[in-house]
């Protein structure tokens, strides 16, 4: 771990500000407010945190003056993600629908070069000019970039919430697959809806999260969406990749997979689960790189690891008796396409792993990849549209389509690329089948 | 089957009729003005008037056309493909196809690979940019195609995106460039945005086809292309209805019958609809008590025909307008001027003094000041007496109007100025950005394509009931929402106040940035043409919650504050130009090439009938004083002669490794060259940047919103390869050095790995190794084992023994230059308090010193008479401390360090000037940050945007207006 500990010479900052920290006694009564990010995941991460004592709260509002008290209170020039969720958190702080006095923000920090990891720091910022210094904001940080008393990450609470992550991937691979088949509308989300409920009272029950009875609840998961009844349909077949908040959240991608659901389309959204892998690799990553870290830190990092290997295992075991689903690569597999498509070293923002993720696509046979970033995303120039030549050269039938978001971005603009996309991807089969 | 084809564009709509054979029997080409419904309703009808009793394959395409499509059912071809098919058919050699359209572009490429190819969101309408243009030159686009081809050269403008190019335009015309380049230059650069922004590392070459309204009508575009590809493209026949014959011959048309279809689409209405806001006004007694209210504005200032006794004139020479005052010595407004500048502001005023002396042969005009961009232009060619900064112009004149007024917003055609007053003192400065200007001119170009003048746009805006939410973003963008919400059937009262609120927001949010706009101030002076529109004034209002004070003359402030000025501070004698020097007045215009140094800036010499000169597009002094300053304190350019020093190994037969000189290697040159050198290599470095590098490389860069520098660095690599480097190394760095100053030691995200970036877009020749591996210099101890096994990876052995003492000398020479930056720039603060000289910090990144990057910023400064130093020179002496955002990148630590030091200075002069390149995400954090430092500490911050090319005018007003700030507190 890279962070140091360093004590202020002299005066204190005469510009700054405290953001209060969050004690015991908040637990008790304080709502924390939690932006809206994966959309089929954040279900099942707020319960464990539940679990845990706290009243997480995952807000939905969305809409014109969500972006506008966004752009109100964070620079503009900051990502497109800062301002959908800090606006989110904002907005709900001074809609009225909640006590600010009462309220906690929790961001989700992955830490490193990227400039996300400023977001915390700019909420504090916002609610310190807005007069209300006195919310706390957490930090849920991988790399702990912030430590704050009274909220408390235990390993174990971790392991948890990783578990919780397992299942959304689940959840989200197999609706993916099975929704633009299903014989009867309905049918795919009354199987999510039940395995919602299902996954939540187990977990309220402290059930269902590790060893067998994960196992368990997982090849039911896949057993039921097997069962989903299919018509035998062609669809395109479409993958989205990209920024980690504007590739899972339709606040932040306009409505994406619906808009590609009216198209016809099949969309594959890689898991959210590789991406916290990723994060134990990157740590490994600078030792190999760099020589940086203990060894104890690296001893640790490997133990995750080792960990999420075994997770994914189960995962994967899960799939096994129902070859029609698609079943994602495994990490070493990633890894080994990350290294192939840009070099495992590149770590900030998706790094490696989004060239991996494309190329996985097409592997499995989703030529046509829409890579949605937030306008002018740093890490995008480089893993998104920088490596975009080389997959080209990799797999020539690749068809991939970059798609900026920004507050200002036109839908029509956004649809209209992706309409050419699907135009070019229809020539393709055309020729494939000799038409 | 006949087969019928419509493509509704941003702009226009075309339509074609294909016999069976495929024969074009109708064609028909019709601009929509938004009125898309009604428009394809005439175009149905004149078809089934044309061909009655029949019935059609149709399709429909353009990127207008998917709303009324998908709402009617009808069959949608996206319009590149609908191209696509067209060339296939009409066309099938073609290898490339170029197409331009009212607002996108797009590039196909039908060799090999087929791709295609459209504009970013921000690249900006290229049709709708080219009328932008000439509406600014007040042409029509045919005359500037006439123009063009009298050309002897041509101007850099910036090619990205319109906003960009306007503020490089405007400044060339002010400054009286010859208009026949101006225009040649705007062809120039549609054909450079269309190259940097499309071909993203594919070269165009083959058969060229043309497609599309400005390449069909504009032959000098045309050229452009050709001149700059080395292509010979061709023009088809039907060149502008592709779109449409591509979606008649799609084989998803359907069958339609046109009398039928033109039912439908004559009750169409959009069934989406708009955001809307609230009204400005909600009943006409709000207006009324509004109207009346600002009609007591007048302070204590009036017009009058018979001024008394002598007289002041001001002049402001703006960027879009012309104003012009005198006051006589009550205090009166005599012949007030308010035009546009139609692009060159001299024979405007010429005629208005020449009117003046006419009408008023006794006049006495004992003092004269001029202020705004055209000031030295205007001071040259009338004599006037003396320049003044706008800044000290508009608060000398808002002033008289209230006097304890404490912030002012001036929206004028291209800036937003605003600045807060504390103890009668300027205190804080905000200006726009060159992406978000244009605010201004934007609303009056808006209000010429509804086909309204300004004042009955505003007019309009008062009327409105759901005013459009636009957002608060820049100008290409608003456009693209204005034309959404035209096709959401949203009015035009509508449309015209949600621009007035967006230009408010605009300057609010993202100029200001303010977080309270109830905080801005007690008594607030708006003053700007753009706050004559009501529409303005109102959403401004509302937005702030304060009633604010409007002068009567609030378009004339600047000239009025010039009046003032010029009036306390009267010269003896009057240089004014007087009636026989008017009538023998002659303005020449001549483009030249200085040839002064390496900056070979393309100059532009004006010389009147009196023997006055004014140079333009200079860089430094040189050509205007006939030498550069005799001594400059500027440790920009002591840093770039340190690193001469490593650039000029010579040729022998070492084995040679080529280093790009850029980004974060303008840091680590002696490190990488001490290195090399002592395990024996000969060290290359490319070439010193400048355009025409750029433009060497400019076809392999795959993003074109990353920052100027990142993109230099790919011609770079070109250099490298010309300069015959068969090993060129560019390690990618996650970390930079750890200097102390901050929590963690990141690069950026693009200093880190824009070596891939390279890897994967720039065409190496095969016998060229190319090796960009991770290295980490923070880590001293694993360095040399770490280097050896990349190295060793990327097929090169290298002794370790050798590599170990390699690295102490690396090391040490690093640690050398880093001191003597220090040292030299402790001299110049030393040097400062001795002489009594104001002492810029001009903080950015150890790339700035790049004089492509910096465009002779650190020399202007130094010719303003100031000793400069860059941050890295301070930074070292400042000790950790807490920031109120997270500090882990090594190079913006140092601009925190260096403005604490800044704010901490109390012996002499100091003022911090930030460096900041477009696009670079991680300044959106740093600016604030900064800005909060230095007023924590009473100091002023003042930030400059720098990009492809920089609007030097506007870089000087805000040192000037630093500067004015600065002796203002010497004084106190």
């Amino acid at each position: 771990m890279k962070e140091k500990k360093k004590q202020a010479v002299g005066e204190t900052c005469p510009w700054g500000f405290e953001n209060p920290p969050f004690t015991r006694e908040m637990k008790e009564t304080y709502t924390i407010l939690s932006p809206d990010i994966f959309p089929i995941h954040m279900r099942l991460i707020a319960e464990i945190f539940h679990m845990y004592g706290y009243n997480l709260e995952i807000l939905r509002s969305r809409g014109r003056q969500v972006i506008q008290c966004g752009l109100e209170h964070i620079h503009n020039d900051m990502c497109y993600p800062a301002i959908c969720m800090c606006g989110q958190q904002l907005y709900a702080l001074t809609s009225g629908e909640y006590d600010p006095h009462k309220c906690a923000l929790i961001q989700f920090q992955t830490g490193g070069g990227c400039r996300a990891s400023n977001y915390i720091w700019m909420l504090r910022k916002a609610l310190h000019n807005m007069g209300m210094d006195d919310v706390p904001v957490l930090s849920l940080s991988f790399n702990r970039v912030e430590k704050k008393s009274g909220f408390r990450v235990t390993p174990m609470m971790l392991a948890k919430g990783l578990v919780a992550v397992i299942y959304g991937d689940m959840l989200m691979l197999l609706k993916n697959q099975v929704k633009p088949y299903e014989a009867n509308p309905g049918d795919t989300d009354r199987v999510l809806d039940k395995w919602y409920a299902e996954l939540t009272s187990q977990m309220k029950r402290n059930r269902g999260l590790f060893g067998r009875s994960l196992a368990r609840n997982l090849r039911a998961i896949a057993e039921d969406f097997h069962n989903v009844q299919r018509r035998d349909v062609k669809r395109t077949k479409v993958g989205i990749v990209g920024e980690i908040y504007v590739k899972y959240s339709a606040f932040g991608n306009n409505g994406l997979e619906e808009f590609l659901e009216s198209q016809g389309c099949e969309y594959m959204v890689p898991g959210v689960f590789p991406f916290f892998q990723f994060m134990f690799d990157c740590q490994l990553a600078d030792r190999e790189f760099y020589g940086d870290g203990t060894r104890r830190a690296s001893a640790l990092s490997k133990f995750g690891a080792a960990l999420a290997r075994r997770f994914e295992r189960t995962f994967r075991k899960a799939l096994e008796p129902y070859p029609e689903f698609v079943v994602p690569s495994t990490f070493a597999e990633l890894r080994r396409l990350g290294e192939k498509n840009i070099g495992r070293g590149v770590k900030m923002g998706e790094g490696w792993l989004l060239p991996a993720e494309i190329a996985e696509l097409i592997e499995h046979g989703y030529n046509n990849v829409i890579c949605v970033q937030p306008f002018g995303c740093l890490p995008n120039h480089i893993v998104g549209k920088g490596v975009v030549r080389t997959l080209r050269e990799t797999y020539p039938n690749a068809n991939i389509c970059p798609v900026d978001y920004d507050a200002g971005a036109s839908k029509v603009n956004q649809e209209n690329r992706i309409k050419l996309m699907l135009a070019v991807s229809e020539e393709k089969d055309d020729e494939t089948t000799g038409d | 089957m006949k087969r019928l084809g419509i493509d509704i564009g941003s702009t226009t709509i075309k339509c074609v009729v294909l016999s069976d054979a495929g024969e074009v029997l109708y064609s028909s080409y019709d601009r929509h003005r938004a009125k898309i419904a009604e428009r394809m309703t005439d175009l149905l009808h004149e078809v089934a008037g044309r061909f009655p009793e029949e019935e059609f394959l149709l399709g429909v395409s353009g990127s207008a056309g998917m709303g009324i499509a998908n709402d009617l059912g009808l069959p949608f071809v996206q319009e590149v493909w609908a191209t696509r098919i067209a060339v296939r058919r009409l066309a099938p050699e073609t290898s490339v196809v170029i197409e331009l359209g009212g607002e996108d572009a797009k590039i196909l490429f039908l060799d090999g690979a087929m791709e295609v190819r459209m504009n970013g969101s921000c690249a900006g309408g290229t049709g709708a940019f080219i009328d932008q243009m000439a509406t600014l030159m007040g042409i029509t686009p045919d005359e500037m195609n006439t123009l063009a081809r009298g050309s002897e050269r041509t101007y850099t403008i910036a090619s990205r995106c319109g906003v960009f190019a306007k503020s490089d335009v405007q400044p060339l015309l002010n400054q009286g460039a010859r208009r026949e380049d101006v225009a040649a230059s705007i062809f120039l650069a549609v054909v450079n945005q269309t190259i940097a922004g499309l071909a993203q590392g594919r070269e165009i070459k083959g058969n060229i086809l043309y497609l599309g309204g400005p390449l069909t009508f504009l032959s000098g575009l045309r050229e452009a292309f050709d001149r700059t590809l080395g292509v010979h493209g061709v023009l088809p026949e039907n060149s502008l209805y592709f779109v449409a014959l591509g979606a008649a011959m799609a084989k998803t048309a359907q069958r339609v019958s046109p009398e039928e279809l033109a039912q439908k689409t004559e009750g169409y209405t959009s069934k989406r609809g708009y955001l809307g806001c609230d009204p400005l006004f909600r009943d006409e007694a709000e207006l009324e008590a509004f109207r009346r209210r600002h009609d007591g504005d007048t302070g204590n200032t009036r017009m009058t025909d018979t001024p008394v006794g002598a007289l002041s004139l001001g002049i402001d020479a703006g960027s879009t307008t012309v104003k012009a005052v005198l006051v006589d010595e009550e205090g009166n407004l005599f012949r007030p001027l308010y035009t546009s500048n139609s692009g060159n502001p001299v024979p405007i005023l010429r005629q208005y003094l020449t009117d003046l002396y006419r009408d008023c042969p006794d006049i006495r005009i004992t003092s004269s000041c001029v202020t705004g961009y055209g000031e030295q232009l205007i001071r040259a060619a009338f004599g006037v007496d003396m320049g003044l900064v706008e800044t000290v112009a508009h608060y000398t004149a808002a002033e008289r109007f209230c006097p304890d007024v404490d912030f002012i917003i001036d929206i004028g055609g291209q800036d937003i100025k605003c600045f807060q007053i504390r103890d009668g003192a300027i205190d804080s400065i905000y200006l726009n950005e060159a992406c978000s200007s244009g605010c201004g001119s934007f609303l009056q170009t808006f209000s010429a394509v509804l086909g309204d003048t300004p004042a009955q746009f505003s007019e309009r805006a008062l009327r409105a009931d759901a005013p459009v939410d636009l957002g608060s973003r820049c100008t290409v963008f608003m456009n693209s929402s204005v034309k959404q919400a035209q096709k959401d059937g949203a009015s035009v009262e509508n449309i015209a106040a949600g621009l007035a609120i967006s230009v408010v927001k605009n300057a609010l949010y993202k100029v200001i940035r303010c977080a309270d706009p109830k905080r801005l101030g007690e008594h607030i002076v708006v003053q700007g043409g753009t706050f004559l529109s009501d529409a303005v004034l109102r959403a401004f209002e509302r937005e702030t919650g304060r009633c604010c004070l409007r002068p009567k003359v609030a378009g004339l402030m600047g000239a009025y504050g010039a009046a003032l000025w010029a009036q306390r501070h009267a010269p003896a004698a009057s240089t004014l130009i007087d009636p026989s020097g008017l009538a023998a007045f002659t303005h020449d215009v001549k483009a030249i090439t200085c040839n002064g140094c390496e900056n070979h800036c393309r100059l532009t010499v004006n010389t009147f009938g009196s023997g006055a000169k004014y140079i333009a597009g200079n860089r430094c002094e040189k050509p205007v004083r006939g030498k550069a300053a005799s001594e400059a304190f500027d440790l920009y350019a002591y840093k770039l002669s340190l690193l001469a020093a490593y650039r000029n190994d010579p040729e022998d037969d070492r084995p040679a490794v080529g280093i790009p000189m850029g980004l974060n290697l303008y840091e680590l040159l002696p490190f990488w060259y001490t290195l090399f050198h002592s395990l024996g290599y000969r060290v290359i470095v490319s070439e010193t940047s400048s355009h025409a590098l750029y433009v060497r490389g400019q076809h392999t860069i795959p993003s074109d919103t990353v920052c100027y520098p990142a993109k230099l660095m790919h011609g770079h690599m070109e250099s490298l390869i010309e300069k015959g480097a068969k090993l060129i190394f560019y390690p990618s760095m996650s970390y930079n050095l750890d200097e102390g100053h901050g929590k963690n030691h990141y690069n950026c995200p693009v200093v880190a790995y824009y070596p891939k970036v390279l890897g994967a877009n720039v065409h190496f020749p095969r016998d060229v190794k190319y090796v960009s591996g991770f290295v980490g210099l923070h880590n001293r101890r694993a360095f040399p084992r770490l280097f050896v096994r990349m190295m060793r990876e990327n097929g090169i052995a290298l002794d370790p023994k050798a590599v170990e003492r390699a690295a102490d000398l690396a090391y040490a020479e690093y640690i050398s230059y880093m001191k003597r930056v220090h040292d030299e720039g402790q001299r110049y603060l030393a040097v400062a308090r001795e002489r009594g000289l104001p002492v810029v910090v001009l903080a950015g990144r150890p790339y700035h010193i790049d004089p492509e990057i910096n465009h002779g910023i650190p020399r202007l400064i130094c010719d303003l008479g100031a000793v400069v130093v860059s941050e890295d020179a301070l930074a070292s002496d400042v000790p950790f401390f807490e920031t109120t955002v997270l500090n882990q990148w090594t190079y913006h630590a140092r601009l925190y360090a260096a403005a604490k030091r800044v704010a901490g200075e109390r012996e002499q002069p100091m003022g911090l000037v930030q460096l900041v390149s477009f696009g670079c995400g991680v300044d959106a954090i740093t600016t604030d940050e900064v800005r909060a430092i230095l007023e924590s500490a009473g100091q002023l911050y003042t930030q400059i945007k720098i990009d492809e090319i920089t609007n030097l005018g506007a870089v000087k007003i805000r040192l000037r207006s630093l500067f004015a700030v600065m002796s203002e507190r010497g004084k106190r």
